[in-house]
C-alpha cells in the first residue's frame, strides 16, 4: 500500500472547486438532509407524543409502529421511494424523519412521564390552566428527556444521510462512492471524518440548548 | 405493484446465482455470522463491565461511536484497506457496528440493576459470579435482549448497503437494479429486505416472550 491514507492537496483543490460535487457543496446537502427530518421529527414528535402520554390507550399502538419503522433498513426505504419522489433530496428526508420520529415520540412521551405528580398538582393548585400549565411547567421539566432523545436522533440521522449515496442522493456519502471507484482513501477518510465531526457539533449545540433551557439544572449542580 | 409481480413472477430470480432463496440464505448466513461473533463479544464484556464497574469508559466511548459512523464509509474504507477476497473484510465492519448496542444494553442491564436485589444476593451467600448469573442476568435480560435485537437490526440493514462491496445478499438487487436501472429489481429487492427485517423484529419479540422470567416482565 504505497497509498496515503489522507493527500492534503487533494482536499485542498477539492474543498470548493466549484463543481456539484466540492466537498463544500456535499458538506451544505449534508447538513440540509440530517437537519429537516430532525426538526420535522421533532415538530410531529411533540403534539403525537403529547396525546401519547395523555390517551395512554395510544401509546402501545404507537410504540409498536415505531418499533417497527425503526427496524426498516434505510437503503430499503430509499429504494422504495425512489418510485415516487424520484433522485431527490425528499428521498432520503422521508425515511430519516420517520426514523427521527422512532427515536422522539417514545422521547417525548418519557418526558411527560418524568414531570413529578406533586409538580402537576402544585400547578393545578396555583391555578395554572391546562395550556399554560402544559407550556410553562410539564414541557420545561420534561426537556432533559427530550433532548436526550434529540441527541440520538440527530447524530443517527447525520451519520444515515450518507447511506443516500448509493441512491445518488448522500451529501458526503459521495465521497465514500467515488473513493471506492477510485480505490482511493483520501474521499473516504474525509468524509468519515466530516460525519463524524458533523455529529459531534450537532451533540454539542444539543447539549448547550439544553443547559440554556434548563438553567435550575445548573444551579443545582 | 406492476413491479412486484414483474420480480417476484419472474424465472430469473428463481434459479441461478440470483434466485431469492439463494441471496436470502447468503443474507442470513453473512448477519448472523458477524451478529453471533458480536453477542460472543460483547455480551461476556458487557457483564464483566457492568458487574464489577471496571472499564466504563469504553462503554460511553463506543455508544456514540456507533451512532456517529457512517457505516458506509466504514465499510468501504476496510474492504479498500484489507482487499476483498475472503469474507472477512465485510464482515468486521459488521462486527465492529453490532457491538455497541449489545455491549451498552447488557452494561446498563446490571449497572441499572436494584441494588437492593444485589445486596439480598450477596446476603443469601451468593458468590460474585453467583450473584451475577443467578440473581442480576436474569434482570438484567429484557435490556440485553434489546441490545441484541437493536444490534442484529443493524446487521441487517448494514449486509444490505455491503452488497455495494460486492458482498452478495439481498442486497444485490438493489445495488445491481441501481447499476441496470431496472426498478422492479430494485423495489422487489427492497421489498424483500424489509420483510427480512420485520421477520427479525418479531423473532425477537416472540424470543423475550419466552425467555425473559414473568416475574420480570410484571415490573416493567
Amino acid at each position: 500500500m504505497d497509498e496515503p491514507l489522507v493527500r492534503w492537496d487533494w482536499i485542498a483543490r477539492n474543498w470548493d472547486n466549484g463543481g456539484p460535487t466540492s466537498v463544500k457543496v456535499l458538506l451544505e446537502n449534508h447538513i440540509v438532509m440530517a437537519f429537516v427530518p430532525v426538526v420535522a421529527g421533532l415538530l410531529i414528535a411533540i403534539p403525537l407524543g403529547l396525546a401519547c402520554a395523555r390517551y395512554r390507550w395510544l401509546y402501545q399502538p404507537t410504540v409498536g409502529i415505531m418499533n417497527v419503522v425503526y427496524s426498516l433498513p434505510s437503503l430499503a426505504l430509499f429504494s422504495i421511494l425512489l418510485s415516487v419522489t424520484g433522485l431527490t433530496q425528499t428521498t432520503v428526508i422521508i425515511p430519516l424523519t420517520l426514523f427521527s420520529l422512532a427515536v422522539l415520540i417514545p422521547a417525548v412521551v418519557d418526558g411527560m412521564r418524568s414531570v413529578p405528580d406533586h409538580v402537576r398538582q402544585s400547578a393545578v393548585a396555583m391555578g395554572f390552566q391546562p395550556y399554560r400549565r402544559l407550556v410553562s411547567v410539564e414541557l420545561p421539566i420534561a426537556v432533559p428527556v427530550v433532548l436526550a432523545g434529540l441527541r440520538v436522533a440527530a447524530v443517527s440521522s447525520i451519520s444515515l444521510v450518507s447511506v443516500g449515496a448509493l441512491i445518488g442522493q448522500g451529501g458526503l456519502g459521495y465521497l465514500f462512492i467515488d473513493g471506492w471507484q477510485r480505490q482511493f482513501y483520501t474521499p473516504i477518510v474525509v468524509g468519515i471524518v466530516l460525519v463524524v465531526a458533523l455529529a459531534l457539533v450537532a451533540d454539542l449545540v444539543i447539549i448547550a440548548a439544553q443547559r440554556l433551557l434548563t438553567p435550575w439544572a445548573r444551579r443545582r449542580a | 405493484m406492476n413491479w412486484l409481480i414483474e420480480f417476484f413472477g419472474s424465472a430469473e430470480y428463481w434459479s441461478g446465482d440470483d434466485a431469492i432463496p439463494l441471496r436470502l440464505l447468503q443474507h442470513l448466513e453473512y448477519s448472523f455470522l458477524a451478529f453471533a461473533i458480536a453477542a460472543l463479544i460483547a455480551i461476556p464484556l458487557g457483564l464483566f463491565i457492568g458487574h464489577t464497574g471496571r472499564g466504563a469508559v469504553i462503554v460511553v466511548v463506543s455508544a456514540n461511536a456507533a451512532r456517529a459512523l457512517p457505516t458506509l464509509g466504514l465499510l468501504v474504507l476496510v474492504v479498500l484497506l484489507i482487499g476483498v477476497g475472503t469474507l472477512w473484510p465485510v464482515l468486521i465492519p459488521l462486527i465492529a457496528l453490532a457491538i455497541p448496542p449489545i455491549l451498552v444494553n447488557t452494561y446498563e442491564g446490571i449497572r441499572g440493576a436494584d441494588p437492593d436485589l444485589r445486596d439480598a444476593a450477596y446476603g443469601m451467600g451468593l458468590r460474585g459470579s453467583q450473584v451475577l448469573f443467578r440473581a442480576l442476568l436474569p434482570v438484567a435480560l429484557p435490556l440485553i435482549l434489546l441490545g441484541l435485537r437493536l444490534s442484529a437490526i443493524t446487521v441487517v440493514a448494514t449486509a444490505t448497503v455491503a452488497a455495494y462491496v460486492g458482498l452478495g445478499g439481498l442486497g444485490r438487487y438493489i445495488i445491481d437494479g441501481l447499476a441496470t436501472k431496472n426498478y422492479a429489481e430494485v423495489f422487489g429487492g427492497a421489498v424483500l429486505v424489509v420483510l427480512l427485517a420485520l421477520a427479525v423484529q418479531t423473532g425477537f419479540t416472540l424470543l423475550n416472550r419466552v425467555i425473559v422470567s414473568p416475574g420480570v416482565r410484571q415490573v416493567r
